[in-house]
């Protein structure tokens, strides 16, 4: 600092841009107090910025409360406004909910077969036209989205929990748990499951209920991932502050897992639940295609293209429409996992500027 | 700051015995082979009622001194002699024991508080929680006692602030939260771990102030542990220097800042920016670095950067020793070191010098 140093002010020549003077209008807007320049002062108008705070996170001070709004709400938010990620789940409703209602109204439909309609293009009373033995294919494909959705959801519940049980186990105590665990987890990656659950076959096909059996079996080979993750989550998650600072108040360890680490490491662990849904639907449309999912008289989509493979080109109505609900719901999984994604972490999301 | 302090001596003993006592604390992290003695003998105590700043440079120990009260310290650390909270043995004490003394007995206030409240739960959930972890509140209760918290805390509006997230507070607000959380179990003793350093300056004497306040209502005894003197000034009864792991002086504030009889301490005030100076502003500053923690240490630690080293400094560490009744130095020259001018020992380079 030297002497001739002095305090820069509105007074100061270099201070007043060009064309400007302190009469200017321009100019006298800098003495308005900052408080009514923009939020960053502490005391403020919770209800003047809940009026303006329509949109997250606008662009004023980084002290301000736009609105009262935890991280689901917010992340609730960023997803009813992705509208490629709402078509997915209004398609993903519209079939479940289809799927659903049918089967209750209508039980047994995909067993009965119409002696008088064997391969009949779809019409208003076969919908989805009719297969060789006179099944009405529209029944038989809801039955099999039926299944498919069974699959889905015990595979991602059961994997999830056994995921989230491993990883959190394996990320908050580390050391010698962690590295027994995860060599656990390595094994399990390394059986081929495909291979496993075409040995299993057999056992499977005279199970009392294949779906559910089959479920547990993939969902046993598939929660691997799932806890690679929550362990990846929970070992940075040790290091927050937040939680040391959760411990410093005397929270148990079960309470620490459960109430501070778990609720946020949710995002991903949401977002990859949809993903082994979509994954599940996939191989078990590749098991029944091979011939050795579900079996018959039950139905799957998958099962469903294993027996309208070779109709493709006469009959397509056979093949097409369990093959376009097929790839429906997967898109729409797939859609929605991505949305769940860029809602909870919107530094992923595809449409950024 | 109360009668509770006056009397107390040195070592913060009272008549009921002080609330927190370090005996020869000390802590090494090993890691990948490599030790690291983080902290090598640290003994002091806090009596009731009683102010307490622990100052030095990073890695000198401090935080790792609190931590270890907490027994918060991180599983690679091997911890030696005693730390008694209370009366009761801290030290190998199992974490279920220990977090029926956290939140109670002692309580935390972190550094940051952008990082140290739960990002997804509303401020009221975090307050009710830790009321809950060590008291009958129902509901209802619990968030009458949060609504006081804040206000004690200096939060206006408190009633609508409970259902907001900590991401809409700024940093002095949310500081003045993490202080209402450590406040909700009348703890005996607070542990302040450079509890404004985060913050702005205009910010960091409302949130002292709001710390002052809690103390008063708790009754708590407070470890205030910073870098900064200024800090320590206004609030400390008792002042502790630490370098390399240990403590090279102690005393009164008015000890510490009038009378500094350690050559690190002269340093550490000459550092301090003054509106008033005649030297043009320029700082003096301590040359060198701290030394790093991983051989035994042969000497003073301090000596490589000491402008007053002898021989002798080379070769025996200095040991804490009285200089009067109140105030203890661990210099081999601390009867000289104190007589001299404060902020004159260091030089004022011009430039700036690695």
């Amino acid at each position: 600092m030297t002497e001739q140093f002095h305090e820069p002010g509105p007074g100061d020549p270099k201070y007043q841009r060009p064309g400007h003077t302190l009469d200017d209008p321009e100019f006298a807007r800098l003495d308005v107090p900052l408080d009514e320049v923009d939020g960053t002062v502490e005391e403020h108008d919770p209800e003047r910025y809940a009026e303006e705070g329509r949109g997250e996170l606008r662009a004023t001070g980084a002290n301000e409360a736009v609105k009262s709004r935890g991280q689901w709400n917010q992340a609730f938010r960023r997803f009813a406004h992705d509208k490629t990620a709402m078509a997915g789940l209004i398609l993903f409703v519209l079939l479940a909910g289809t799927a659903l209602v049918n089967v209750l109204l209508n039980p047994g439909g995909y067993t009965v077969s119409y002696s008088n309609a064997y391969l009949v293009p779809p019409s208003w009373q076969h919908p989805f036209g009719t297969t060789l033995i006179g099944i009405d294919l529209f029944q038989a494909c809801m039955r099999g989205l039926i299944v498919d959705l069974q699959v889905a959801f015990i595979v991602a519940g059961v994997s999830t929990i056994i995921g989230i049980g491993v990883g959190a186990t394996a990320g908050f105590f580390g050391g010698k748990i962690d590295a027994a665990l995860m060599q656990f987890v390595n094994l399990i990656l390394m059986v081929p499951t495909l291979v496993v659950l075409i040995v299993l076959s057999n056992t499977l096909k005279s199970s009392s209920n294949t779906t559910v059996v089959l479920a547990l079996l993939v969902a046993a080979l598939s929660w691997t991932y799932m806890s690679r993750l929550v362990r990846a989550e929970f070992l940075s998650l040790r290091k927050r502050d937040f939680i040391e600072a959760a411990r410093a108040i005397g929270a148990s360890r079960r309470r620490i897992i459960f109430r501070h680490m778990l609720p946020n490491a949710m995002g991903p662990i949401a977002v990859n639940t949809t993903l082994t849904m979509a994954g599940a639907v996939l191989l078990e449309s590749t098991l029944s295609f091979l011939g050795l999912g579900i079996q018959p008289p039950d139905v799957s989509l998958g099962r469903l293209l294993f027996d309208g493979q070779s109709y493709a080109t006469i009959d397509w109505w056979v093949f097409a429409f369990p093959a376009g609900i097929l790839l429906a719901l997967i898109l729409s999984i797939f859609v929605v996992g991505d949305g769940l994604q860029a809602a909870v972490d919107p530094r992923k999301s595809r449409n950024r500027k | 700051m109360t009668d509770a302090t006056t009397t107390a001596d040195l070592n913060g003993t009272t008549a009921e015995g002080p609330l927190l006592a370090f005996d020869n604390l000390t802590v090494t992290f090993t890691s990948d082979g490599a030790t690291v003695y983080a902290i090598r003998g640290v003994t002091f105590s806090i009596a009731r009622e009683e102010v307490v700043g622990l100052v030095g440079e990073s890695g000198s120990g401090k935080s790792v001194t609190s931590l270890a009260a907490m027994g918060l310290l991180a599983k690679n650390a091997t911890v030696g002699g005693s730390v008694k909270v209370l009366g009761r043995e801290v030290v190998g004490l199992k974490e279920k024991d220990l977090s029926k003394i956290r939140g109670t007995d002692v309580a935390m206030i972190f550094q940051d508080p952008l990082t140290a409240l739960n990002p997804v739960y509303t401020v009221g959930w975090q307050i009710i929680e830790a009321l809950q972890a060590h008291r009958d509140f129902n509901d209802e209760q619990a968030k009458a006692e949060a609504i006081r918290l804040l206000t004690l805390a200096g939060i206006p509006r408190p009633e609508d602030r409970l259902s907001s997230y900590p991401h809409e507070f700024s940093g002095g607000m949310r500081q003045r939260v993490v202080i209402a959380i450590a406040m909700a179990n009348q703890p005996q003793i607070i542990l302040a771990d450079e509890p404004t350093t985060a913050l702005d300056v205009t910010v960091q004497a409302q949130v002292m102030r709001t710390l002052q306040l809690a103390l008063e209502e708790t009754k708590s005894s407070l470890l205030l542990i910073t870098h900064d003197l200024g800090v320590i000034a206004g609030i400390a009864d008792r002042v502790l220097v630490m370098y390399a792991g240990r403590i090279v002086e102690s005393g009164t504030a008015e000890d510490i800042f009038y009378q500094p009889a350690m050559p690190y301490t002269h340093g550490l005030l000459g550092s301090i920016p003054s509106v008033d100076s005649d030297d043009g502003g320029k700082l003096a500053q301590v040359p060198g670095n701290p030394p790093v923690l991983t051989d035994a240490v042969v000497g003073c630690p301090f000596a490589p950067r000491c402008p007053m080293r002898q021989a002798v400094c080379l070769e025996s560490e200095p040991s804490l020793q009285p200089v009067s009744d109140t105030h203890s130095s661990a210099c081999h020259f601390a009867s000289e070191v104190i007589t001299l001018p404060i902020g004159q020992m260091f030089a004022v380079d011009d430039e700036v010098t690695p």
